[in-house]
């Protein structure tokens, strides 16, 4: 009895784990078939040359992907720089002041937090064709920024972990406010800057609405959307869809390898909260 | 100086969620009851037509019924995420291994996902060479071109993807239960059913609450996979893709806010339902 269910547990672990490779795999292996081969042999068929890259060449230069991955980086910084700075201060003004409206100014952030982005778009749509924004990167890094409540719930939980003695301390030695939090706050919240930092990191290199809706010119393609707008021209050729798609996804394998750990912390931080 | 500060500190954080939250929201309320193209410089009062036609006509409705699927879907990952994190909770050989080719497809980008999947389902690809592999050739159909079946397709690309986040969240809460409960379950006895019944359900109930809550929100706010894979045909248009049709190509934004707003309030409805039903221990905030 024993034996039998240590068997099915290790048979669905093996038959999960193919349902989620199988559909990679094949990928990969459509993307270094050159095209007669790709419509001689079957998709389950490895390739038959490993080190057949001309998928990747073409789709890197006609994808205009290091265009993508270029802008994907500059709004990824540019946002996750903005997002700690201005989370942080928000936090250290919410834990370590009293001041009036406190609890209203928290109770919007907890209420904003309810509202899913995806319908607001309508309107915010409006709101940044108004600041001229449409079209720039600043669309979507501002969006980046102004969206992100989880960010905020990080920083504020993780204040309360810090003693306020510290601050005290250091305010009995006479050091200013912002003294306070750029020498003693900031250093001491590296961990939830982190968690912070890879999960909306994530975010925003998978996100595709947002660029979509608002970097609508080439020039400013970030990966998903030089990804989506690889389908149109090459419909037919799969074997250079299949090879711009792993160099999408290749930058994830590798981050993952690396970070796997605060990978599973800040996801569950980030979904719980 | 001091009393301004904290106010000081505050203000980027409030201006950007007043500006692209709470703003937006009160705009989206007063368009829904307009007649607008987006461009104009006057709009024409339109009163509740447009919360009447989303409720009320067929082509609306549809999208509604369209969630269901991925409603439907979304409890089946909840299930077979709670399956695995339960196996993977007790001592299992490559158990980081197999952990982590669960969850990746969770950090795939959503359009190489789209990719991955219209490039399984196409005619003749891997799932029909896989399905005729198997003895089960004469299964085989056109996965996202008959509207039959394509919203299966689509949502059981969801679970592809989103079942990753709720395993890790799950086997997460599961690992937080301290190691003495289970031996002293043991001692007494009990077998590992006993032992999912009463000490892994109730120690992981709030987080499979919230999954619902994230399951419901997530199934109605539908949008990247089916926009991405069919665009919305073959009969797989979601609410939201409904919505950014109205608005983006068709111009007709108080249509589609009234949309937005009729899912904002069902979403609200929702979470405070599940507050109310299942009183959060854990509130701390402040």
């Amino acid at each position: 009895m024993r034996h039998v269910a240590r068997l099915a547990k290790y048979a669905s672990l093996v038959l999960a784990s193919l349902v989620v490779l199988v559909p990679l795999v094949v990928v990969v292996f459509a993307s270094f078939k050159t095209h007669a081969e790709y419509q001689a042999t079957g998709p389950l068929t490895p390739p038959a040359d490993w080190l057949n890259l001309d998928n990747f060449v073409t789709a890197w230069t006609a994808g205009d992907m290091l265009r993508g991955f270029l802008n994907t980086t500059v709004i990824l910084i540019v946002s996750l720089a903005g997002t700690v700075a201005v989370g942080t201060l928000a936090a250290y003004a919410m834990s370590r002041f009293v001041f009036p409206f406190k609890r209203l100014i928290l109770g919007l952030f907890l209420v904003a937090s309810l509202v899913p982005g995806v319908t607001t778009q309508v309107a915010t749509y409006q709101i940044v064709k108004s600041m001229g924004l449409v079209n720039t990167p600043w669309a979507a890094i501002v969006l980046f920024l102004g969206t992100d409540i989880i960010a905020i719930y990080i920083f504020l939980q993780f204040m309360q972990s810090i003693p306020p003695s510290l601050d005290q301390a250091a305010m009995v030695d006479g050091a200013s406010r912002f003294t306070i939090y750029r020498r003693i706050i900031l250093p001491l919240m590296k961990p939830a800057i982190a968690t912070v930092v890879i999960i909306k990191g994530i975010a925003i290199y998978n996100e595709f609405y947002i660029p979509f809706l608002y970097l609508r010119s080439p020039d400013l393609n970030v990966i998903s959307t030089a990804l989506f707008r690889f389908k149109g021209p090459y419909g037919a050729q799969w074997e250079t869809i299949a090879a711009c798609t792993m160099i999408v996804i290749l930058p994830t394998v590798v981050i993952f390898l690396l970070l796997q750990r605060f990978i599973y912390n800040g996801v569950t931080a980030g979904a719980t909260k | 100086m001091t009393k301004r500060q904290p106010y000081l500190y505050v203000a980027p954080a409030l201006i950007l969620l007043l500006t692209f939250t709470y703003v937006p929201v009160g705009n989206m309320i007063w368009y829904s009851f307009h007649r607008w193209d987006g461009l104009d410089v006057t709009m024409t009062p339109a009163g509740l037509d447009n919360y009447v036609r989303v409720l009320t006509d067929e082509q609306y409705r549809r999208v509604f019924l369209i969630s269901l699927y991925y409603l439907l879907a979304s409890f089946v990952q909840i299930v077979v995420a709670l399956y695995f994190a339960v196996i993977l909770s007790f001592s299992t050989r490559f158990r980081n291994l197999f952990k982590g080719i669960l969850f990746f497809p969770y950090l795939l980008n959503g359009v190489a996902v789209g990719f991955v999947f219209l490039y399984l389902f196409q005619p003749d690809g891997t799932l029909d060479t896989v399905l005729r592999f198997l003895g089960l050739g004469e299964h085989t159909r056109l996965w996202l071109g008959d509207p039959d079946i394509a919203n299966v397709s689509l949502a059981g690309t969801s679970v592809w993807r989103f079942t990753g986040l709720s395993f890790v969240l799950f086997l997460g809460a599961i690992q937080s239960i301290p190691g003495e409960i289970y031996e002293a379950a043991e001692i007494d006895g009990a077998n590992r059913w006993h032992q999912f019944r009463h000490i892994i359900a109730p120690g992981i109930r709030r987080i499979i609450s919230l999954s619902m809550i994230l399951a419901i929100s997530g199934s109605l706010s539908a949008f990247e996979i089916p926009f991405i894979m069919t665009g919305g045909a073959n009969g797989t248009r979601t609410f939201v893709i409904q919505a950014y049709e109205s608005a983006f190509q068709f111009r007709q934004i108080g249509l589609a806010s009234a949309m937005a707003v009729v899912l904002l309030l069902i979403v609200l409805l929702i979470t405070w339902l599940q507050r109310r039903l299942l009183p959060d221990e854990e509130v701390s905030l402040s």
